[in-house]
């Protein structure tokens, strides 16, 4: 072993130790911000070393295109990164993880394209298709996740037997992939049609997905370009891809596996199902009159309350309104002593935990902060519950209408607590398509507005009292 | 060379840590684990790198380069975005 191959590898070694022990502290919030670090102090390190890799080709045309190639992706994420709103962090963080994919497909293309590919077997060229699939897939679908969430796609197309094309599309894709596999020998067309129709697929498979889904597709690009990673890390013999990519897929498969538990679905409904879908029946749900108030009054609840409930979800994200919201409660808790919580369901938002970071960005303090399981008790004893810019995840008919497309979906009880406000912009139904049943409840007030105005509102109210 | 039974148990190993190290994160973490995690895997830069370091003729440098853009945004754009979120959470300790 020379002495660069042993330098390599030492460092790629420390490199994978780092990301564990960055990824371990990132999990909880007093050692989180030095986690990033290690991480990246590892990233670093392996980058760095990798310019000496053995089996890289002398030249100093390669060595300026690399540095080149790193210069224009560093210099341009680094600036997205630091300007993008924390509103549009799921679009980023899905762009990025895109980019990810990309990558691991453009490692397999260029193994398979050489020939390089082919000479180690059939494990190794295996899992090279596999993940130039992967890669591919997390590529193009994560595109698409981002054009819709920054709202470049404002139509969901839903094509007719969009099952059918999808099925059909996988299934090509699989056969020339165990095509080129048998094939055993550099074939390049077959190369290129097979990544061109998993780029396909990627866009086929999202296209459909409507955005309340997205915590769960988000989650599972990363966890998909994770393995594509870690698949790609076996192809080149590189142990820090295998054991990063390995450790992401895995993480990120659980991560996926709890937002999908946190809707009470199915990855698979949520990819295949086209939920919240009209398929033209008139959606049946409670009728009645709902009670609306102004923001004085809710104001003016909310200040002779002792403890209030706010569940904020994507609605609040979509008017900017967490500053506002904060100043509001900040009032109510130095001015009116009200114990003031804030609770998160698990799904809301459009990525896992979105609205704990926009909180965050208000300045919330983390531990007023608390998940479906700490909070739900607590609605009965509440004075107050606030809802604001949700919908689905308040539902009681989640509870007891068995008929109801999102029967058995954990839910928020805000319906238990004395009173009930809802802030909302208009009449309209949730992302599910379902009428709610909480906005007709006998302790349900409603204040309809931008919630962001209504915020605003809130805090003048306050002051006037 | 990685070969045969001894790529399996790293990947088995992996795969345990990964999950060992998701599976008791308080749900305000979600995010920045999920981008922490994106950065991770970010270590396709190496990856890419190597290709392009022997890619021989135009599309295969011209693939290897594009892989490098890609790895490059992946893993600096995943740095950036997870630092920003985790130093906006503190507590009311603090």
């Amino acid at each position: 072993m020379s002495f660069w191959e042993f330098t390599v590898d030492a460092s790629y070694f420390i490199a994978a130790v780092l990301f564990i022990v960055g990824l371990k502290r990132m999990g909880s919030p007093r050692t989180a911000k030095s986690g990033i670090k290690w991480a990246g102090i590892g990233m670093v390190l392996a980058t760095v070393v990798t310019l000496w890799h053995p089996a890289m080709e002398a030249g100093f045309f390669r060595y300026v295109l690399m540095l080149l190639a790193i210069g224009i992706g560093g210099a341009g994420a680094w600036y997205t990164g630091k300007k993008v709103e924390m509103t549009a962090m799921p679009q980023m963080v899905a762009l990025y993880n895109g980019m990810g994919g990309g990558a691991a497909a453009a490692i397999a293309l260029v193994e398979m394209y050489s020939g390089s590919a082919f000479h180690h077997g059939a494990t190794v060229l295996t899992l090279a298709v596999v993940g130039a699939l992967i890669g591919g897939v997390s590529f193009s679908g994560s595109l698409i996740a981002w054009a819709k969430l920054e709202g470049k796609m404002k139509k969901t197309i839903r094509l007719p037997g969009q099952q059918m094309i999808n099925g059909g599309v996988a299934l090509l894709t699989v056969i020339l992939g165990i095509w080129i596999i048998a094939s055993s020998g550099s074939a390049p067309v077959l190369v290129t049609i097979f990544f061109l129709l998993s780029l396909a697929f990627g866009v086929l498979l999202t296209n459909p997905i409507g955005g309340a889904d997205m915590p769960v597709v988000i989650s599972m690009y990363n966890a998909f370009t994770g393995l594509a990673v870690a698949f790609e890390g076996f192809v080149l013999g590189n142990a820090a891809m295998i054991i990063a990519g390995t450790v992401v897929g895995a993480a990120g498969t659980l991560l996926t596996l709890l937002m999908a538990n946190g809707m009470n679905r199915s990855i698979s409904n949520v990819l295949f199902a086209g939920f919240g879908v009209d398929d033209g029946a008139e959606a049946e749900g409670p009728e009645g009159e709902m009670k609306s108030v102004e923001a004085f009054d809710a104001a003016a609840s909310f200040a002779y309350s002792d403890s209030l409930i706010i569940v904020p979800g994507y609605g609040l994200a979509v008017a900017q309104a967490q500053h506002k919201l904060w100043e509001f409660v900040q009032m109510l808790q130095k001015e009116h002593d009200v114990d003031v919580k804030f609770a998160i369901h698990p799904v809301a938002g459009r990525m896992p935990g979105h609205m704990n970071v926009l909180l965050a960005e208000a300045g919330v303090p983390y531990d007023l902060i608390f998940d479906l399981e700490e909070i739900n008790a607590e609605f009965p004893n509440a004075d107050a519950a606030l809802v604001i810019g949700a919908n689905d995840v308040v539902n009681p008919a989640a509870r007891t209408d068995e008929s109801s497309p999102i029967y058995g979906m954990p839910i928020l009880d805000v319906d238990k607590a004395r009173e009930c406000y809802v802030v909302k912009r208009g009449k309209g139904t949730g992302f599910s398509g379902v009428q709610n049943a909480l906005f007709f409840g006998d302790n349900t007030r409603m204040v309809f507005g931008d919630a962001k105005q209504v915020c605003t509102d809130l805090a003048n109210g306050l002051k006037q009292i | 060379m990685i070969t045969g039974f001894v790529a399996l148990y790293i990947f088995m190993l992996a795969a345990f840590t990964g999950y060992e190290i998701i599976g008791r994160v308080p749900a305000i973490l979600h995010t920045p684990l999920m981008s922490g995690s994106n950065f991770v895997h970010g270590i396709v830069l190496v990856g890419a790198m190597v290709a392009l370091g022997h890619a021989d003729g135009f599309w295969e440098t011209l693939i290897g380069f594009i892989g490098v853009i890609l790895a490059a945004g992946n893993a600096v754009g995943g740095y950036v975005v997870t630092e920003r979120m985790l130093d906006m959470f503190k507590s009311s300790k603090d």
